[in-house]
């Protein structure tokens, strides 16, 4: 993990994100952008989700959690179970993140270090 | 018949037989994918569909115009949990409690995830008829002249309907997590499904509308011509509701190609406990920082 990897967290009110097939009432309307290291991509029903730790402004390392839709849909979006692997530098923005607080969000984009970018497009 | 001319022969035959291999993945963009990712054509737009063949509904089938129309996550399709007076079902007060008791993801009543009482959260049989009014995606129909047979994508499972002129059952011994069906032919398109004896520990949808033992549920299946079937889902449940109400409207589904592979779509509980432990917890109230 290069050490320069940092966090860039951007708070835009947005429109509230659509449906996935789980529950959204966790989700607030916020979008973040976090840049980090992918540790875990998990290719679940009922959704997928993306670990990746990040640091914040003093060095500390974060853990962050992006949740996403099903495999069923997401593979239809050229998303699979090979998108992310672990050590791979990614930059995740999550339109919803949780009311709890904690570091977790609904995916909307990934930008892999190749500048690629997977995506759902409009829909979610 | 040496190598080249069998590759030879398969480049010719292949596009003929309509198969798209896997071409390159443009994320961003819906390219709807079989379960053995080959590339599922859109229907075409001008062509006229042959009719209808009579008395079969054999075929792989998905909702239509889109894929994930039959998705459903705030409620069955003609009445969503959305707050609007005219999808506010005609609930009995027994009804209206149960229903109040049942913690949603989804819809006017929903929970955060922790708080959610979903049975399907805990991958218990997804059921009868929720397996039609939450995640409708592709299905399979086998048919003969006793019976016809449905395997759902969601959840991998099937349902019998006896078409050999039986009768429901008089008593239920055993609830059913996808009950007891008996189907006939109104006419040479239209197959009439009536289903009893359901589990009451199912829900209807996804925002948690509920049922009792009384619960009937009425499908047809009305075959427009050779590439549309629509369903129409009707509740009858007088314990839960005053008055019977579609839950589906002729929703149109479409007929696939012979090579179309169902993919996998399976609840399962380790996946599942992974994704409440994690996503979940992590969503839940006493999380606040």
């Amino acid at each position: 993990m290069k050490n320069w990897v940092g966090i860039l967290i951007v708070f835009l009110l947005l429109i509230a994100p659509a449906l996935a097939h789980h529950g959204n009432a966790a989700y607030d309307e916020k979008t973040v952008t976090v840049k980090g290291t992918v540790t875990e991509w998990r290719w679940i029903n009922p959704h997928t989700f993306l670990k990746f730790d990040a640091k914040d402004e003093k060095g500390n390392v974060v853990h962050w959690i992006g949740e996403w839709n099903n495999p069923s849909t997401l593979i239809n979006f050229g998303i699979t179970v090979k998108s992310f692997k672990v050590g791979e530098e990614v930059t995740v923005t999550m339109r919803g993140m949780a009311k709890s607080g904690a570091n977790l969000g609904r995916v909307s984009k990934v930008v892999l270090s190749d500048g690629q970018e997977l995506s759902m497009g409009d829909e979610r | 018949m040496n190598a080249k001319t069998f590759t030879i022969v398969l480049l010719i035959l292949l596009p003929g037989l309509g198969v798209q291999f896997a071409q390159e993945r443009q994320s961003g963009v819906s390219v709807h994918r079989d379960g053995w990712d080959r590339v599922v054509p859109d229907a075409p737009a001008a062509q006229k569909p042959a009719p209808a063949p009579v008395r079969d509904l054999t075929g792989i089938w998905e909702p239509t115009p889109r894929y994930r129309d039959g998705v459903q996550a705030t409620g069955a399709r003609n009445y969503p949990a959305d707050g609007k007076p005219e999808h506010e079902l005609p609930f009995t007060p027994l009804g209206l409690e149960t229903w109040k008791s049942h913690k949603p993801g989804f819809g006017v009543t929903a929970v955060p995830v922790a708080e959610n009482n979903d049975p399907f959260n805990l991958c218990d049989p997804i059921g009868f008829p929720r397996i039609e009014l939450f995640n409708l995606r592709a299905i399979q129909i086998w048919q003969n002249k006793n019976q016809a047979q449905i395997v759902y994508q969601n959840s991998q499972v099937w349902r019998n309907i006896w078409a050999d002129g039986r009768e429901l059952p008089k008593e239920i011994l055993e609830p059913r997590w996808y009950g007891y069906s008996v189907g006939k032919w109104l006419d040479d398109y239209t197959f009439v499904v009536r289903t009893t004896g359901l589990d009451e520990r199912t829900w209807i949808d996804n925002v948690g509308r509920p049922h009792s033992d009384e619960l009937m549920v009425q499908e047809i299946f009305h075959r427009v011509n050779q590439d549309i079937l629509e369903l129409t889902l009707t509740i009858n449940d007088p314990k839960m509701y005053t008055r019977p109400w579609n839950a589906l409207d002729k929703f149109p589904l479409r007929l696939q190609p012979e090579w179309f592979d169902i993919r996998e779509q399976v609840c399962a509980p380790s996946e599942a406990a992974d994704y409440n432990k994690t996503i979940a917890a992590e969503a839940a109230p006493e999380k606040k920082r």
